[in-house]
């Protein structure tokens, strides 16, 4: 095996791991709201060291990951992840526990994924988007639990013809995607029971 | 030599990922009861088992815990839990609930109103409302996933035809953000209404049970009653006998074998701040 699957890992693993959770827990707790990652990694190019942190902490033997084409193209990537965190790759959306997105200016619609049955919502797609930006984006205005009046997120890139796919996540309820938004340095979350708009329109 | 060498606050690394996906799902459909892999832990089933394990994948070293049992930061439960996150965390621990960014709670909600950014961490008997209405988890599962509540609410009606009131005075059901009943743990009444659209994080855990249970911060928590019975919470025609405090909930005292009693705050921490204020 080579040394640049086994580098590039949390230095910490197990407070690294924490003080990861925290941001996301509390980034999906409060919609919107931008949470530093304090913990870094060093993952193979195009895989971002943000959402690489996400998924070291989250990801493991018990949690098939989905990969899209311009990750899974890159074979140091998938290796550096399986040796990391011992996940499996899921062989299709629907199988996925989470998947990871370099482009999510391209991907596949969000009902691709796993959106749980209506006995076991939770057993859901969780999506972690690489997005170069959570506040110089096109401008969407949240509402939900976890915001107490109505809050603003710019994430960008975004996929496209996301707030029509999101009232369609929105309309499953309680099935659905969660979407974990990971940029450089901090993440944001939009869970299932956040309602979008555009200001614009 | 120290052969007693845990990993930081206890659990593996494996169980907290498990228990962290599971809080991310609860958190992201408030209300719903997610299963997870319920680790034993070094304390009986019904002594916290649930919130603990909440409590130990979330708790950094940064964090500062509170627990209380039934209000009170001084009783058995609550000295040895905030003992085992002092040993296998090595956090710091406090009885102010102002200064505690976790608080592990048996039963009952502080007085003083929680902020944004603190987590309340519920320890959990039996997560499942309609349980003790259809012991079938099949069943009640499929009435979570088709929404139907009517049984919960002929349990409400059939206290109104007996005792002419609803007689539920705790794990009173709450509705969560329009779409699931959920159970608030044996916190009494009086307390559900400190639930709806509160600041803090609110996490569940039932360890027997399996089950984690979330309600974000700001989301609507609505006590189910009826348009001619509305929800009512208990009230206490006396102050607090220690502090004078009135609006809180009061616990009762037996002093002597001759009648004697005294009614005090349940919430200790209250109590003491309000007796240093005079």
């Amino acid at each position: 095996m080579e040394s640049t699957h086994i580098e590039g890992g949390f230095t910490a693993p197990v407070l690294d791991g924490q003080a990861v959770f925290r941001a996301v827990m509390d980034a999906m707790s409060r919609p919107g709201t931008v949470q530093k990652l304090a913990a870094g990694t060093n993952p193979p190019a195009p895989l971002a060291a943000s959402a690489a942190a996400v998924a070291l902490t989250l990801c493991d033997h018990d949690t098939p990951v989905w990969l899209d084409p311009a990750l899974k193209g890159v074979e140091t990537v998938s290796a550096w992840l399986s040796f990391q965190t011992g996940a499996p790759y899921a062989h299709t959306p629907a199988d996925a526990h989470f998947a990871l997105i370099a482009e999510p200016a391209t991907m596949i619609s969000l009902d691709n994924f796993a959106q749980g049955s209506q006995d076991y919502p939770d057993r859901s797609t969780t999506l972690i988007l690489q997005v170069e930006t959570l506040e110089a984006g096109a401008v969407l205005t949240l509402e939900g639990p976890g915001i107490e009046t109505a809050t603003r997120l710019a994430p960008g890139p975004m996929p496209r013809h996301f707030v029509e796919q999101w009232r369609q996540n929105n309309a499953r309820f309680p099935r659905g995607v969660d979407v974990i938004l990971a940029a450089p340095g901090a993440v944001a979350c939009l869970p299932r029971t956040t309602r979008i708009s555009t200001t614009e329109a | 030599m120290n052969i007693a060498s845990y990993n930081f606050a206890y659990l593996d690394e494996q169980t907290k990922r498990m228990i962290r996906r599971a809080i991310l799902k609860a958190i992201a459909i408030p209300g719903y009861q997610v299963p997870f892999a319920s680790r034993e832990m070094p304390m009986p089933y019904g002594w916290g088992t649930g919130g603990v394990q909440v409590t130990a994948a979330i708790i950094g070293p940064n964090d500062v815990l509170k627990v209380i049992d039934q209000g009170a930061d001084d009783t058995t439960n609550a000295v040895s839990i905030r003992a085992f996150f002092q040993k296998v965390a090595n956090v710091a621990v406090t009885t102010k609930t102002g200064d505690a960014s976790i608080i592990q709670t048996r039963h009952r909600i502080p007085e003083k109103p929680l902020g944004q950014g603190q987590v309340l961490v519920y320890q959990v008997p039996i997560p499942e409302p309609l349980r003790f209405l259809e012991p079938r988890e099949t069943e009640t599962r499929k009435m979570h996933a088709l929404e139907e509540y009517g049984l919960m609410h002929v349990k409400l009606y059939e206290d109104i035809a007996r005792h002419g009131r609803i007689a539920t005075s705790y794990a009173y059901p709450v509705k969560v953000e329009g779409r699931y009943v959920m159970d608030p743990s044996p916190t009494p009444k009086f307390d559900n209404p400190k639930m709806h659209m509160s600041p803090a994080l609110q996490l569940f855990g039932a360890g027997r049970e399996k089950r984690i249970y979330a309600v974000p911060p700001f989301t609507d928590v609505v006590s189910l009653d009826f348009e001619d019975h509305p929800f009512e919470i208990q009230t206490f025609t006396e102050p607090c006998a220690l502090c004078g405090s009135t609006g809180v909930y009061l616990d009762e005292v037996i002093l002597d074998d001759r009648g004697g009693r005294m009614f005090v705050c349940s919430d200790t921490d209250h109590c003491e701040e309000c007796r240093d204020e005079h």
